[in-house]
């Protein structure tokens, strides 16, 4: 399809809904050098069993001064920027690369992937199709391949265990997973706002944003604000806030349960350390992997800079009332210039207002025309 | 050289009497005074819950950049919330009184508007009225919008302020609304937003906030005062104890009042040990209010 038609298209159908997400973007955008488009070679020319760290971290040059870990003014090392944790590297290794124990993709096939997921990301509307009413990423620079993500060529982001595949989950996890999968699938009717999903309804993005912290499909940016005693995470969409306490205050009780769960931080070195727990079931859509999880779930966080532009996150899953045994994952954070403009999802939704009236009239519709 | 002692008795007494009589009538100048001092707050506290005079000589504790430290977790204890104006207690309307009985009604309060009355243009001032009958469907708070500026630091929940670098973070616990506070920056808004673009600086002891570029949707409160997307606040925070903040913000907005108004009012430390801020997802609470009208089968 050529841009004109395109736009053409969008100038009816771009829904006021997200006019702040595209600002945000925009101005994200406009301000940012493009991305590094070198891809950095694997940390280790990669055998080993267990993958290093993640690739992205790029090592300078030996000339080069010594990197040192930025401070903040009362010491810590220096989290606070704008930041993406976008990538093109899946989450679990596919089957024939753990048969082959292949850990990195070679430099021919990463810029493959690449480009076939940046086709992708552009052909994911399709003229004439209920998806392409709603918007398309790749018109508004939306799509990460337009914007600066890892060159992370690791064949998955599980670390741990070393195939890079989630364990086995229990019975009983299986079963809360696919509950909870299939009472979200039902979601979607239209005869009340409650029926549609949490993410359409700006409540909360879908997949959550976390904890842990997924790569998203696309505005995958975050905020970090950093004091002596807590760390503020802002996520783009929907503008959801984590407020990491670092006083090492107890937790509160199991009755007290957040979305996005509650979190205590701590630092190890130049690590920060963040454990999560006190999760409630609602989040729909969360990452196959986590839909399962019990009120016994915890999360580790583990970040570290890595660089000037860069810091490590690693999460690691423990439950096991679901997986037979913990898992952990690594990927890299890449800077990107910010700033970050208000989300308000929910403010501008008209979207659902749209889909509501529009069931209503179908409704009616139906009703005219008695046994057609 | 003067030497009391070589003064005659006679003048001696006559100047001691002096001396008395002076001492005497300062005390009673500075009884007098510090009564109308006392009066004088009592009167202003009573009139616009002003804070209390600051006590000029209080040094907040600084962060180790030599700032302020104003981090932690602070709430307003009044109700400006219901209406920023001093107001009698009021019901909603029978018909909701009928399902949530008093739970329903305005409580009253003091205000803490400079002077009691907002300047509203005559043309704003109709449209303020007609806010507040259209208060429980139209207020921005019910829809879980975000709350705008200054409504974000009274509303009945507590905020988080953590403070930065270059960035102080306000986050309340309403709707988990976030103030981003560029420090000695002088950028400007890209675009109206809820909460407008914040430039902050410290004066001394005081952090100064000047934000603009807000659109024109939120309100200041559940009574329906409002504003326009010209409005401009400049707040001014000082802390005047380990536990209180006083705040203080200039609100100009030409396209619906006749002049500039000032607001202020304490803001309280939460001092409870586990104090953090929770989860208030509040759009799934809005949504029987706006979306209800489109629902299948009417709620019963």
């Amino acid at each position: 399809m050529t841009t004109d038609k395109r736009r053409f298209r969008m100038s009816h159908k771009f829904p006021v809904l997200i006019a702040g997400t595209l600002l945000t973007a925009a101005v994200v955008i406009g301000q940012q050098t493009p991305a590094t488009r070198t891809p950095a070679a694997p940390a280790s020319a990669g055998t080993s069993a267990k993958a290093p760290a993640p690739a992205a971290t790029a090592k300078a040059p030996a000339a080069a001064k010594p990197w040192v870990t930025p401070r903040t003014p009362d010491g810590q090392p220096d989290l606070q920027g704008y930041w993406t944790n976008a990538t093109y590297a899946p989450l679990e290794r596919a089957p024939a690369n753990v048969t082959a124990n292949k850990l990195f993709f070679t430099k021919e096939e990463y810029d493959a992937r690449v480009k076939q997921a940046a086709l992708a990301d552009e052909a994911q509307t399709t003229p004439g199709t209920t998806g392409d009413v709603h918007y398309d990423f790749t018109q508004f620079g939306l799509d990460k391949s337009q914007n600066p993500f890892a060159q992370d060529m690791r064949t998955s982001m599980i670390t741990d265990p070393p195939d890079g595949r989630i364990p086995a989950q229990t019975a009983e996890g299986q079963k809360r997973g696919r509950d909870r999968t299939a009472a979200y699938r039902t979601a979607g009717g239209y005869n009340q706002v409650q029926d549609i999903v949490l993410g359409s309804r700006c409540i909360i993005y879908n997949p959550p944003p976390g904890p842990p912290m997924l790569p998203q499909g696309y505005n995958g940016n975050y905020q970090i604000i950093q004091s002596r005693d807590a760390v503020m995470i802002l996520f783009e969409q929907i503008g959801d806030i984590r407020i990491i306490p670092l006083d090492n205050r107890p937790s509160p009780p199991l009755s007290v349960r957040n979305t996005m769960g509650i979190s205590r931080g701590h630092w190890e070195g130049d690590t920060l350390v963040i454990e999560t727990t006190n999760f409630d079931e609602r989040p729909q859509g969360r990452n196959a992997a986590l839909a399962g999880i019990s009120d016994n779930f915890k999360l580790i966080e583990r970040l570290k800079r890595t660089g000037e532009d860069t810091f490590d996150y690693e999460f690691t899953v423990s439950d096991p009332e679901t997986f037979v045994k913990p898992w952990t994952a690594s990927m890299p954070f890449t800077r990107i210039k910010g700033p970050i403009f208000e989300a308000a999802c929910h403010e501008g939704n008209y979207g659902i207002e749209d889909t509501m009236k529009g069931a209503r009239a179908a409704d009616a519709a139906a009703a005219k025309k008695p046994g057609q | 050289m003067y030497d009391p002692a070589h003064l005659p008795k006679k003048i001696l007494e006559i100047q001691q009497m002096h001396s008395w009589r002076r001492f005497t009538a300062f005390l009673a100048i500075a009884v007098i005074a510090c009564l109308a001092i006392v009066m004088a707050s009592i009167v202003s506290m009573a009139g616009q819950q002003t804070p209390a005079p600051a006590a000029a000589t209080y040094r907040t504790p600084r962060t180790k950049d030599g700032k302020p430290d104003f981090n932690g977790i602070w709430q307003a204890m009044n109700n400006a919330n219901w209406d920023i104006a001093p107001h009698n207690a009021e019901r909603a309307t029978l018909k909701i009184e009928a399902v949530i009985g008093a739970l329903s009604a305005m409580p009253p309060g003091l205000g803490i508007v400079e002077g009691g009355v907002l300047p509203y243009l005559p043309a704003a001032l109709k449209q303020r009225k007609e806010n507040f009958e259209k208060r429980f469907a139209e207020d921005p708070e019910a829809k879980c919008y975000l709350p705008g500026v200054p409504r974000f630091i009274y509303m009945p929940f507590p905020f988080q302020i953590i403070q930065g670098t270059d960035h102080i973070a306000m986050v309340s616990e309403y709707k988990g609304a976030l103030r981003d506070i560029y420090m000695n920056s002088t950028k400007k808004a890209p675009a109206d937003s809820w909460m407008g673009w914040s430039n902050g600086k410290w004066d001394g002891e005081t952090l100064v906030i000047d934000t603009t570029g807000f659109n024109d949707r939120s309100w200041f409160d559940r009574s329906g005062d409002f504003h326009s997307d010209a409005l401009h606040v400049v707040e001014r925070i000082t802390a005047a104890s380990p536990y209180h903040l006083n705040y203080e913000a200039t609100i100009e907005d030409p396209q619906v009042f006749s002049k500039p108004f000032k607001i202020s009012m304490p803001l309280y430390r939460r001092m409870e040990k586990n104090i953090e801020l929770l989860e208030y997802r509040c759009v799934e609470y809005s949504e029987e209010l706006i979306y209800g009208k489109y629902r299948k089968v009417p709620l019963q």
